[in-house]
C-alpha cells in the first residue's frame, strides 16, 4: 500500500517545509521526496531535518521543472504511484488517502484534488478566480469532461502518468488546462476529488504583476498548439 | 540607386562581411551561427553590383525603390538569424534544464 511516494516542490519555503512535512506525517508514512528549486534559505536542511529525501537542483528552474525532476526520480526509485503536493501548507493532507486510493486500485490513471467540487476555506483573488474559471472551461470543453480545477497541484499519479509527467512534453513552468488536455488526448483517465484547500499565507502568488498577461497569452498557444498536435499517440 | 546609394552599400556590406569574419578568426562566433551574418554582408555587395540582379528583384517583389530591395533582403536575413537562435535557445534550454536535473539526482546519491 505504501509504495507510493510524495512529491513536493520547494522554492524558499523555510519556515513552512519542515511543519509541512511534519503535517503529512501524521497521516501517512510514505516516502517523502523534496525537490528544492535552487532554494537560497534554509530549505534544504529544513526538509532533510524533517525526514524527507532531498533532491537539490543546482539552480532555479521554475514550478514545473521541479516538480518533474520528482517524478523522474521517483521513476529512477521504482515507486508505482505519486502524489504531488505545494510545500507552503496548502493542501490538506488528510485528503492524500482519498486521492491515492482510486489510483492504487486502478480506477483511474491520475486524481486532481480540487478546491471547487466542495465548499471550502479557499478564496481566490478576483482576478485569478477568472483565469482559473476560464482555463476550466476550456480543459473541460475540450476533455469532454468537467474541470473545475485546472492548475490544483494536489494530484496522485500511476507511474504511466509519471513517464508523462517525465517527458519533454511537460511545461517547465505552470502545468494548467494545456496538461489536463494533453492527458485526455493521451488516453489518460483522470478524475477530480474534492478537497479543502486553503489559502496560502505570507507568500507571493506565482501568478503576480503583469505575468497574468504573459501566462494567459501563453496558455492559450500553448493549448491550441496542444490541439494542432496530432499523432502524438497513447502512451 | 545613385552613386552615393551605392557607395553606401558597398560599404555597409563589406563592413559586416570583414567583422564577421574577424570574428569567426578569434573564435568569438563559431563558423556555423556565422554563415547567416555572412550572407548579408555578401548579399548587399552583389545585389549593389550586380545591377541587372538587383533590378529583376525589385521588379519582382514590387518594390519602387531598389534601396527598398536591398534594405528587404537585410531584414529577411535578420529575421532568420533571429528565429535560428530563438529555436537554439529552446533546445540548449531544455538540454540545460536535463542536466540540472541529472546532476541534482547523481548528488543524492552520494551522500
Amino acid at each position: 500500500m505504501d509504495n507510493f511516494a510524495i512529491i513536493i516542490p520547494a522554492y524558499n519555503e523555510a519556515g513552512r517545509i519542515g511543519s509541512t512535512i511534519a503535517d503529512i506525517r501524521k497521516f501517512t508514512d510514505a516516502d517523502i521526496i523534496v525537490v528544492s528549486d535552487g532554494s537560497t534559505d534554509n530549505t534544504v536542511n529544513e526538509a532533510s531535518e524533517a525526514g524527507a529525501t532531498v533532491v537539490e537542483l543546482p539552480f532555479n528552474l521554475g514550478y514545473g521543472a521541479a516538480l518533474q525532476t520528482g517524478f523522474k526520480y521517483a521513476l529512477k526509485m521504482g515507486y508505482r504511484f505519486a502524489v504531488q503536493m505545494d510545500a507552503d501548507g496548502q493542501h490538506d493532507p488528510s485528503a492524500i488517502q482519498s486521492l491515492i486510493e482510486p489510483v492504487i486500485k486502478g480506477e483511474v490513471d491520475v486524481t486532481i484534488g480540487s478546491r471547487f467540487l466542495r465548499r471550502g476555506d479557499y478564496k481566490a483573488p478576483f482576478v485569478r478566480k477568472v483565469g482559473m474559471s476560464f482555463f476550466a472551461f476550456i480543459a473541460s470543453i475540450f476533455t469532454g469532461k468537467r474541470v473545475t480545477d485546472p492548475t490544483s497541484g494536489f494530484q496522485a499519479l500511476n507511474s504511466k502518468v509519471m513517464k508523462f509527467y517525465a517527458s519533454d512534453a511537460y511545461p517547465v513552468d505552470y502545468p494548467d488546462a494545456d496538461v489536463i488536455i494533453m492527458l485526455h488526448r493521451r488516453g489518460i483517465k483522470f478524475s477530480e476529488i474534492p478537497v479543502a484547500m486553503k489559502r496560502s499565507v505570507g507568500k507571493v502568488s506565482m501568478h503576480s504583476g503583469l505575468k497574468p498577461f504573459f501566462y494567459t497569452f501563453k496558455m492559450l498557444l500553448s493549448i491550441l498548439v496542444t490541439l494542432l498536435r496530432r499523432g502524438e499517440g497513447r502512451v | 540607386m545613385t552613386f552615393h546609394q551605392r557607395i553606401f552599400a558597398l560599404a555597409m556590406g563589406i563592413g559586416i562581411f570583414v567583422v564577421i569574419l574577424e570574428m569567426v578568426r578569434r573564435r568569438r562566433l563559431e563558423e556555423e551561427d556565422s554563415f547567416l551574418w555572412l550572407i548579408i554582408g555578401l548579399g548587399i555587395v552583389v545585389l549593389v553590383l550586380w545591377q541587372d540582379l538587383l533590378e529583376w528583384v525589385t521588379q519582382l517583389i514590387g518594390a519602387t525603390a531598389q534601396t527598398t530591395t536591398i534594405f528587404i533582403f537585410g531584414l529577411v536575413i535578420v529575421i532568420l538569424i533571429n528565429l535560428y537562435s530563438s529555436v537554439k535557445i529552446t533546445k540548449l534550454r531544455r538540454q540545460v534544464k536535463e542536466l540540472a536535473q541529472q546532476v541534482a539526482m547523481l548528488k543524492i546519491n552520494e551522500k
